[in-house]
């Protein structure tokens, strides 16, 4: 009878806590990720709602007002054919995002996907694994190129100039980025089938496909989240360098990597054009990669106990 | 340690050959015509007589078959006889020829492939000579200003890529100090000092980008793995027996420390020549990447494919290579 007014002082002083605001708190502890995620939410909230606010057109040319240095009307100056290069830049990161976003869920799924079946279920391990090494020897950007210059008019037709070449960069990158993803979470899944509460489960006469979303997946969330993050990243690079050899986005169709190839001609003349689109994509992948790193530390219980 | 070499060496075959199946599929099946760049005033019978003389009228499969045997028979015989000047190859065992310049395919790789070693196995050097020294000094003293700094640094070096770091050396170094050409000259012929020296100011750019993005990864890679062994028990056997700390750090933790590192550096090698083909577009070095760059652009598909699967057996020669140096530097590991 003398532990129970004990117990609730205890509980009174602590508050319940649930695993997330652990991870929470150990995230906020690592000042890098804190600014990289802060600094992600910027650039998102600026490319995204920031057309609303600076309503040019991106695609307005006023031919009289080009080449033109950063002015109040323009303060990123203007472009060959006098087009704002503050809309493009918003314009140009609206796709660039959007590319990193859709293709990081692709290849977040196909390597999830994966990742499961081959660890849940040993009969599918051995073919499973065996063309994620494949895919891992892949010469993946050659192919990527060979593939955007085959199929874009293909499927330019299809979708439209700019949608088709969304569907199809979007694509290629998420089929050849899932590999790192599907291995870590089947090694995870392989570790969890062990564990005591899945034969609990299996026991009571769990089906596979419960026992997969009720059990599996949330236990390996936190490695997708990571890979995730760094996905991001490593979309927002690969769609930039393929716009940069001219394999991307047409040219009235700004992303970042193309704002930065078309900048190169005139680098002699406006150096300082190519700045800005090589510092959004460098500082976006940056603080990608720093929230990465945090939540990376923050996920692992092992560091967060510390 | 000989009998796992053979078994991987065998073991590669069936993969290269799927993955030669599968770039060979995507270029073939695509729905691109390589005589559409011809002039439209060439009469359809004509294209047509174009496409049988290309062989595009055959069967897929008999197309693979005719394309592996020129790939894996008669290229090499070819390539034996311009070495020692023999005559193995008989008349009738036609080279891969590029659809652009009807020249062999490997005469082309051969003519671009110094300018690529050169400027892409510097910038690997370099970078690890950068990298080992970093991580271990940052793993030693680790949390340190110095360790802080090249934490920050390396983030820095692959987050931001070498399409925009060799952009923006050019206008660094080229547009506003006019220090280094930003056009790498390939027809320079290294005879005397002079020479010598423009070769190594116009190398000094794509050799700098490159090597600072792969320090930053290969640095990580020290640092964490110096991280690993300076905790260890006999880290601290080592101190206890009366060792220096110079011997102890860079004799024991080091030695060990290198193991998975040399695995990491071999395992780099292939995604830096892919990785040039950035590079080389940015600095215009006439290599394998652009080479590459321009054989997609023109639709000219046995460069493209030779090429593609160069890089493919690059990438499957070197995860063999760090397989076995795993194994033979590490006495713990035993394949057999």
């Amino acid at each position: 009878m003398t532990d129970a007014p004990m117990i609730e002082t205890m509980e009174i002083a602590r508050p319940p806590r649930n695993q997330w605001l652990d991870v929470w708190d150990q995230f906020r502890s690592h000042r890098g990720a804190l600014l990289g995620a802060a600094f992600f939410a910027v650039i998102l909230a600026a490319v995204f709602l920031g057309p609303l606010i600076w309503q040019i057109d991106p695609t307005y040319i006023d031919i009289r007002a080009r080449n033109q240095g950063p002015s109040l009307a323009h303060p990123f100056g203007t472009d060959q054919l006098g087009r704002d290069t503050l809309a493009r830049m918003l314009a140009g990161g609206q796709v660039s995002l959007a590319v990193g976003l859709t293709a990081m869920g692709l290849s977040l799924v196909l390597g999830t996907l994966i990742g499961v079946l081959a660890g849940y279920f040993r009969r599918l391990d051995g073919a499973l694994m065996r063309l994620t090494d494949l895919f891992l020897a892949l010469p993946l950007l050659p192919l990527l190129l060979v593939i955007i210059m085959l199929f874009r008019d293909a499927l330019r037709s299809a979708f439209g100039p700019e949608g088709g070449i969304f569907v199809l960069i979007v694509f290629v990158i998420g089929i050849t980025s899932w590999m790192q993803t599907a291995r870590i979470v089947r090694g995870d899944v392989l570790a969890l089938k062990e564990q005591e509460f899945v034969l609990a489960a299996r026991s009571i006469g769990t089906p596979s496909r419960r026992m997969i979303t009720r059990h599996i997946l949330p236990n390996v969330l936190s490695p997708i989240m990571v890979s995730a993050t760094l996905g991001i990243a490593s979309a927002i690079i690969t769609e930039s360098a393929l716009s940069f050899l001219g394999l991307g986005f047409p040219s009235d169709f700004p992303t970042w990597g193309r704002l930065l190839f078309d900048s190169t001609d005139y680098l002699q003349q406006y150096p300082e054009r190519v700045i800005w689109p090589g510092l959004a994509i460098s500082l976006t992948v940056l603080s990608v990669n720093y929230m990465g790193d945090g939540l990376r530390d923050a996920l692992d219980p092992r560091i967060r106990g510390r | 340690m000989f009998t796992y070499t053979i078994r991987r060496l065998l073991i590669a075959i069936p993969t290269l050959l799927v993955i030669s199946l599968i770039i060979f599929l995507v270029v073939t099946l695509a729905p691109s015509d390589p005589t559409a760049n011809l002039p439209l005033s060439i009469p359809s019978e004509v294209r047509a007589q174009m496409r049988e003389a290309l062989g595009l009228n055959e069967p897929i499969l008999v197309r693979y078959l005719l394309w592996l045997r020129q790939f894996f028979l008669y290229e090499p015989l070819h390539m034996l006889d311009q070495a020692f000047g023999l005559s193995l190859a008989g008349e009738d065992m036609q080279r891969i020829l590029s659809w652009q310049t009807r020249s062999p395919v490997a005469d082309l790789i051969v003519q671009r492939l110094p300018q690529t070693l050169w400027v892409v196995g510097t910038s690997y050097v370099v970078g690890v000579l950068i990298a080992l020294p970093i991580g271990i000094a940052s793993a030693y003293r680790q949390y340190s200003w110095f360790d802080q700094i090249g934490t920050f640094v390396s983030m820095v070096g692959f987050s931001v890529p070498t399409f925009f770091t060799g952009v923006l050396l050019i206008v660094i170094f080229s547009v506003h100090l006019g220090w280094f050409p930003s056009i790498y000259d390939t027809t320079l012929r290294v005879t005397d000092l002079s020479t010598f020296w423009l070769q190594i100011k116009q190398m000094i750019m794509p050799v700098a980008v490159l090597a600072l993005y792969n320090a930053a990864q290969i640095s990580r890679f020290m640092r964490a793995s110096m991280l690993d062994n300076l905790n260890q028990d006999y880290v601290r056997t080592a101190r206890a027996k009366g060792m220096t700390e110079r011997v102890v750090v860079l004799l024991h933790v080091l030695r060990n420390s290198m193991i998975p590192v040399v695995t990491v550096i071999a395992l780099g090698v292939p995604t830096v020549f892919g990785g040039a083909i950035i590079t080389e577009q940015v600095f215009k070095v006439n290599g394998i990447g652009q080479l590459l760059i321009i054989a997609i652009q023109g639709g000219d598909v046995p460069t493209v494919q030779t090429l593609t699967f160069i890089f493919a057996v690059l990438i499957v020669l070197f995860n063999l290579i760090a397989d076995v140096l795993y194994g033979l530097l590490d006495p713990r590991i035993r394949y057999d």
